[in-house]
């Protein structure tokens, strides 16, 4: 008895990576994090890096959240004359093994009309959305206003 | 006929300068990204009103070196970015920060008063000034930095709006005099060790 017990829960245990790998699979999201804002009147942003990990390419093609009414993948574009301006990203496609990042200067979430400010050390929850479905969920860090990077 | 080949020679002359001219104008970013070649020289000439409801001028700078930059305090990227990295460069500065000024001036002067100047900069940056003013005075400050700021529509953003604007960070002498500009994107660290050569 004892011994089909053990086996039993080394069955189901083995099965928990399957499982996991099954609803997302092939995806890794790393430093993500946003800068905690000024309110809720004006737009937050969230960067991180998506790297694709499976064998088929991945189209992102957005973000939602309960934080933002509205979040968009932008990207900021400096000409050489030195003007700046976003626009929407529209979908990004990942080829396998390839990752893209979304860093100040660039691509970047827009979190439009925030729902409640971002405050400095709290988090919250963003879900990626993919053209396949298999949407991928990331909890983001809220840093100082003044952040850099991802590395407090 | 020899009028004929002279003209001719004269022209082809002009032709040559000329795309001479328009290479060098096109190729300038690349070839000399931090150097004015053909345009009159830039000049912090400017009379605004700074956060706290007072006009000040560039003269009330004198004797310290001010670090200018363009934007606005709906902009979720570029400018939160810019403060950071200038923020950054303020602290490595240490006891030589008293010697130079931040300045934001804002190219969306409808929205930013004088009063939001003050939460904003207060809340991301205090130390820093902030500059507005009527939309013909900022109009007019653009001139003389030689910047270039428009709307762009963005139906979610707030207001419907948001800006395309030159995304440089100026630096003037405490003699008021214009020295360099260090591109968008230019590290703290690499700010920091080029200001630090001129202090």
């Amino acid at each position: 008895m004892k011994r089909h017990l053990l086996a039993l829960s080394l069955g189901i245990f083995a099965s928990f990576p399957a499982i996991g790998s099954a609803d997302q699979p092939g995806l890794e999201v790393e430093q993500a994090w946003s800068r905690a804002s000024m309110g809720n009147d004006r737009p937050g942003v969230a960067y991180m890096v998506v790297r694709n990990t499976g064998s088929e390419t991945r189209t992102l093609i957005g973000a939602k959240t309960d934080i933002a009414m509205m979040p968009q993948i932008h990207r900021t574009t400096t000409g050489a004359s030195g003007v700046s301006q976003m626009a929407p990203a529209g979908d990004i496609e990942i080829q396998p093994g390839a990752e893209i990042a979304l860093a100040p200067g660039g691509l970047h979430i827009m979190l439009m009309k925030l729902t409640q400010p971002l405050i400095e050390g709290e988090s919250y929850g963003l879900t990626l959305l993919f053209k396949n479905g298999h949407d991928f969920e990331v909890s983001v860090p809220i840093l100082s206003p003044t952040a850099r990077n991802a590395n407090p | 006929m020899k009028l004929k080949y002279i003209t001719r020679i004269l022209w082809a002359a002009v032709a040559i300068s000329g795309i001479g001219l328009l290479a060098l104008t096109i190729m300038k970013p690349y070839l000399f990204p931090d150097k004015v070649i053909f345009q009159s020289a830039i000049t912090a000439d400017f009379e605004l009103t700074d956060q706290n409801g007072q006009i000040l001028r560039d003269e009330d700078f004198a004797d310290q070196w001010m670090l200018v930059f363009f934007g606005y305090t709906n902009c979720p990227d570029v400018c939160p970015t810019t403060i950071a990295e200038m923020a950054a460069v303020m602290d490595g500065l240490g006891d030589k920060q008293s010697m130079v000024q931040p300045i934001m001036i804002t190219i969306d002067p409808e929205r930013d008063t004088p009063g939001v100047l003050a939460e904003y900069l207060g809340f991301f940056s205090p130390g820093f000034v902030g500059l507005t003013g009527s939309p013909e005075q900022i109009a007019a400050t653009s001139k003389t930095f030689q910047i270039f700021y428009a709307k762009e529509t963005e139906p979610d953003a707030p207001d419907g709006y948001g800006m395309a604007h030159t995304s440089h960070i100026y630096l003037f002498g405490p003699d008021g005099k214009y020295i360099r500009f260090y591109r968008y994107g230019t590290t703290a660290e690499a700010i920091l060790k080029d200001l630090s050569n001129r202090i």
